[in-house]
């Protein structure tokens, strides 16, 4: 029992994160219609840049500003610099572009930085903390859920409260009508990349400690799994990302307390293949407009 | 092309590429296996993307489920006493089996998918063969599964080499595999793909189940990508999970855009610069004078670095790849034989176009159908 509750408690805090990185992707393809495979390439160029400010600095808080920053400008960048050229005709080819970018990205950061993993410490106790002699969750892991569910909540307002974000889903639901009404659709799906991309890298910063270390495709297997929460929450869906990462969070952590941790990828995979098989638009996506 | 002109090509590209490998040194042959192998995969993918609009990230498990499919069978073989050519056809037969079963799972998961999330799926199936490896006791987890040794048969010992006999073995189940797919291509079946990747729901109007099309497209895709995992084990006598990662996939995926996606003669470069390009970077930064450690780093990276940026430019700039390139300046000559006898305007003109040496098809953003238009002159509004 102690320990089911412990796999809880970690696999919802992991839950929170890919729930916050599959949120990056709801965005960009809600924004856009691309699902940024690149998204874990473009996350880790923004943790490179956080370790890097927290050791000249020796603060990990000017290093996590750092890494939200960077990941922003990597968005920017690579919004103007590449995926403008995404034909809209084939939606293969944004695709293709991201797959490029990962390749592009992954090996110039291995040219700078070597492949090999560079451990990163996190910045509270690991231990877990106990709640009536039960272990549950360490002090990093709140910090862990806080800050994502903050991010999130804080996107959440920015959508909803103001001018900006009605101008951001007007732009994606409607760009027609709403260049018409004279929203620069253009700068604003810069804007949903630039905000999608820094939430990403803060993402994978949050996620690095708990993993191996630091190291070009440290983001990979994260990008993985938050594809599949995405999908899983419907791709279309901010509310279904945050419930779907959370499932996918402690399913995977209970596979790996009591089955093993190779068993992980191929939880995902079943749960993946389970869900496109009995919806394939995903459990929480609207209603697709017919067809044919 | 009608079906007997593919066989006779088939046949004499393979005659000819038996006769080249006389020319090359060992290496040269090993590394033309190799690339014979990525042949199989990477003209099964362009069919797939190209021809029936479905994207796979996920080439390299196939690869693997063949690979594995041919040195459980060949073990099993081998202990039960069955050696040579019967083994080797066996287990071939099987790969391509283990590959198309995988295929026709997913490809019934394709047929619901579009775009993104069919990629996704491929893309997680990749990641989890190591998984899969490890737990499933007879695929020996990261060790893999080494098969027995397969030398070259007797009455040829005198006259071949090892890496040479290895190379026509690939290269025949190569040829077999292109061939197999360049019928189906030009046959009613590659005309439904097309069909279905253009319009569904055109094709469906016009009497073709959109989601047997897309499914039988994936089968056919991955029992050549099974062959070319066969082949990959046959040549390195093992298969393990190392040798099929996320990256050959996106690899494969390079290999097929850059040759032109759709193509078989696309798929055949992309497949030889696969093998050719990192060893031709290992070479160069061997020549330059770099301190060891940089080296190491460039070793791997480097080709990748290239790789990449090949996709992005050609993706944004030449979806036609370098086979759509090819065609578009073989295109721009035909065009300019036709052109008038050079009159004082022509004369002055044509030169304009040939004298870029690569020409305009070769330039990103030129290619595809404004391509042959460029080969005409282009009369500019002040010659009255």
């Amino acid at each position: 029992m102690d320990r089911f509750v412990f796999l809880l408690g970690t696999g919802l805090a992991r839950g929170t994160l890919f729930a916050l990185f599959a949120l990056a992707l709801v965005l960009i393809w809600r924004a856009t219609r691309i699902v940024n495979f690149a998204a874990g390439a473009m996350a880790i160029v923004g943790v490179y840049v956080g370790v890097a400010v927290t050791g000249l600095t020796g603060s990990y808080w000017w290093g996590l500003v750092a890494t939200v920053l960077a990941g922003g400008v990597v968005g920017l960048v690579v919004e103007r610099g590449v995926l403008r050229f995404a034909s809209a005709r084939s939606p293969l080819s944004g695709v293709i572009l991201a797959i490029g970018l990962v390749i592009v990205l992954q090996s110039l950061l291995g040219i700078a930085f070597g492949q090999q993993h560079e451990p990163v410490p996190a910045p509270f106790s690991d231990r877990p903390l106990r709640v009536g002699g039960v272990p549950v969750l360490s002090p990093y892991d709140v910090f862990v859920v806080v800050v994502a569910l903050g991010l999130m909540a804080a996107l959440r307002l920015l959508f909803v409260r103001t001018t900006l974000g009605l101008q951001l889903r007007a732009a994606a639901f409607a760009p027609e009508v709403a260049r018409l009404l004279g929203v620069r659709v253009a700068r604003m799906r810069t804007v949903g990349w630039v905000l999608a991309a820094a939430a990403a890298s803060l993402a994978a910063m949050l996620a690095v400690p708990k993993e191996l270390g630091l190291n070009p495709h440290a983001a990979d297997m994260l990008f993985v799994y938050a594809f599949t929460v995405a999908v899983v929450g419907g791709l279309d869906s901010p509310g279904g990302a945050l419930l779907a990462g959370l499932t996918v969070g402690v399913v995977m952590s209970l596979v790996t307390g009591y089955l093993g941790a190779t068993l992980a990828p191929v939880a995902v995979l079943a749960l993946l293949v389970v869900v496109l098989l009995v919806r394939p638009s995903g459990l929480f996506a609207q209603a697709e407009t017919r067809r044919a | 092309m009608n079906a007997r002109r593919t066989l006779l090509l088939a046949l004499g590209g393979l005659v000819l590429a038996i006769g080249l490998t006389f020319l090359l040194d060992p290496y040269r042959n090993y590394q033309l296996a190799l690339a014979a192998a990525y042949l199989c995969a990477t003209a099964g993918l362009t069919v797939l993307v190209g021809l029936s609009g479905q994207l796979s990230l996920g080439h390299a498990a196939l690869m693997a489920a063949g690979g594995y499919g041919y040195a459980l069978t060949s073990q099993a073989l081998t202990s039960a006493g069955v050696g040579g050519v019967p083994r080797f056809l066996a287990a071939t037969v099987a790969a391509a089996v283990a590959a198309g079963v995988l295929g026709l799972l997913l490809g019934l998961a394709g047929a619901r998918l579009h775009g993104p999330y069919l990629a996704g799926l491929t893309l997680t199936l990749v990641v989890a063969v190591p998984a899969v490896a490890a737990s499933v006791g007879a695929l020996q987890g990261d060790r893999g599964v080494r098969i027995e040794f397969e030398g070259v048969p007797g009455p040829l010992k005198a006259l071949i080499a090892l890496e040479q006999w290895q190379a026509w073995v690939a290269l025949a189940v190569a040829a077999v595999a292109v061939t197999g797919l360049a019928l189906v291509r030009d046959g009613r079946t590659g005309l439904r793909m097309r069909a279905v990747r253009d319009d569904e729901v055109a094709a469906a109007l016009a009497g073709i189940a959109p989601a047997r099309v897309k499914v039988l497209a994936f089968v056919v895709s991955s029992v050549t990508a099974g062959l070319g995992g066969a082949v990959l084990t046959f040549v390195t006598q093992s298969v393990s999970p190392g040798a099929y990662t996320v990256s050959l996939s996106l690899l494969l995926l390079v290999a097929v855009v850059v040759g032109g996606l759709g193509s078989l003669l696309g798929a055949a470069l992309g497949a030889v610069l696969l093998v050719l390009l990192p060893w031709l970077v290992g070479t160069l930064t061997d020549m330059l004078p770099l301190p060891s450690q940089v080296t190491q780093r460039l070793d791997g990276t480097l080709p990748l670095l290239v790789f990449g940026s090949l996709l992005i430019v050609l993706v944004a700039g030449a979806p036609g790849g370098l086979a759509g390139a090819l065609t578009a300046a073989r295109d721009r000559r035909r065009a300019r034989r036709r052109l008038p006898a050079p009159g004082p305007t022509a004369a002055r003109l044509v030169p304009t176009a040939g004298d870029d040496p690569t020409g305009p098809a070769a330039r990103p953003g030129s290619v595809g159908p404004t391509a042959t238009r460029s080969g005409e002159p282009v009369r500019t509004p002040t010659e009255g």
